[in-house]
């Protein structure tokens, strides 16, 4: 079977795309954000507007920087925009190099020793 | 006007911090329903590909070097207060996806364990895998219709827990018990840590 049914045009195409080629073309290729070390639960947030003209950024991007008016998680962008989350990864990895997004501390992992958290969450989870 | 323009100048946001909670167990045991029933928005699916080298089952004819895999997660957001929000995902079922697990559960707080007494077996490779991984857990039995109600202490011998890991009832479907199961895997965990001394 020829992995490769539908023409691809573009030369930096190569055998590795497998068959997610669309979000592959979206990253033109890329599979590693060029800033930021994203996982599923960094939150990313706009800090400033994008127009459509804006250079260097493609209609993706630009979805990424409304959706993210308020804290998403990379998760929530990909599942917002149907979209893996790797992709989702080097799209903002890009916007954050371009200073349209902030995200989160690059370590953002909980302190697990922190009592104050727990209290905290134990609180907002009775409350609900 | 100047205030509907102030509005979309961004003040510098203070971002939460979020914290990541797993939902485990067997096919079918409920996870999707868990996570949907705590959820303050729709749960949402998010898919990950994976290259993976080890992943040699699967028969991808023609492509020689890598394989890459495509994982379904079903996950939930519960905002707590201003500071802080928790991600409930549920973990791909399937035993060969344990190197996703592995990425998931780097960093997260806890995981509810599902089981259902009819297949009680189906989840002893969770049981050992968060066992292993020093990952605090708690095992919540979901009350299927139709499902003989075992004594918890008999579902605790069965999967051979230690005594220190809270075990509950609880109904997939109802946010209260999902909230109740939540608290006790927040109560747990924060027992566990506390214990923990802090390395120095
Ligand atoms: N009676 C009863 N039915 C439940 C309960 N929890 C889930 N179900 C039903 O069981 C079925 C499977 O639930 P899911 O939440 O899809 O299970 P899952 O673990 O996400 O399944 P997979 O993702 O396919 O492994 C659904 O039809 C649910 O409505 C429960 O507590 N009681
Ligand atoms: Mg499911």
């Amino acid at each position: 079977m020829n992995p490769y049914e539908e023409p691809i045009e573009e030369k930096w195409h190569d055998e590795q795309a497998g068959p997610i080629v669309r979000p592959y073309v979206m990253t033109r290729g890329r599979t590693e954000p060029v800033r930021g070390d994203f996982n599923l639960i960094s939150l990313a947030v706009s800090v400033r507007s994008a127009g459509a003209m804006e250079v260097g950024l493609n209609p993706e991007h630009l979805a990424i920087v409304r959706l993210c008016q308020d804290p998403l998680s990379v998760a929530e962008v990909a599942a917002h925009l149907d979209l893996p989350a790797g992709t989702v990864r080097v799209l903002l990895g890009d916007l954050l190099d371009k200073g349209f997004i902030d995200v989160q501390d690059p370590q953002p992992e909980v302190d697990m020793h922190d009592l104050r958290m727990y209290e905290a969450v134990l609180n907002g989870l009775r409350a609900l | 006007m100047d205030s509907a323009r102030s509005d979309r100048v961004k003040a510098p946001k203070k971002l939460p911090t979020a914290i990541k909670l797993l939902v485990a167990g067997g096919f079918g045991v409920g996870k999707t329903t868990l996570v949907g029933a705590v959820s303050e928005i729709r749960p949402l699916r998010t898919e990950e590909v994976l290259t993976d080298l080890s992943v040699g089952v699967d028969d991808v004819a023609g492509v020689e070097a890598k394989n890459t895999t495509t994982v379904a997660m079903d996950f939930g957001r519960i905002s707590v207060g201003e500071e802080y929000v928790l991600y409930l995902f549920g973990t791909p079922g399937q035993e060969r996806f344990w190197f996703m697990w592995d990425e998931l559960a780097a960093g997260a707080l806890g995981a509810v364990i599902l089981a259902d007494t009819r297949r009680l077996a189906d989840c002893f490779p969770a049981v050992d895998y968060f066992e292993r991984r020093k990952t605090p857990f708690v095992v919540a039995v979901n009350c299927f219709d139709g499902a003989r109600t075992y004594d918890l202490d008999e579902v605790r011998l069965a999967l051979g827990l230690n005594p220190a890991i809270p075990i509950v009832l609880c109904d997939a479907r109802r946010r209260e018990s999902g909230k109740e199961v939540l608290i006790t895997l927040v109560q747990h965990s924060m027992e566990r840590n506390s214990k923990r001394p802090t390395p120095a």
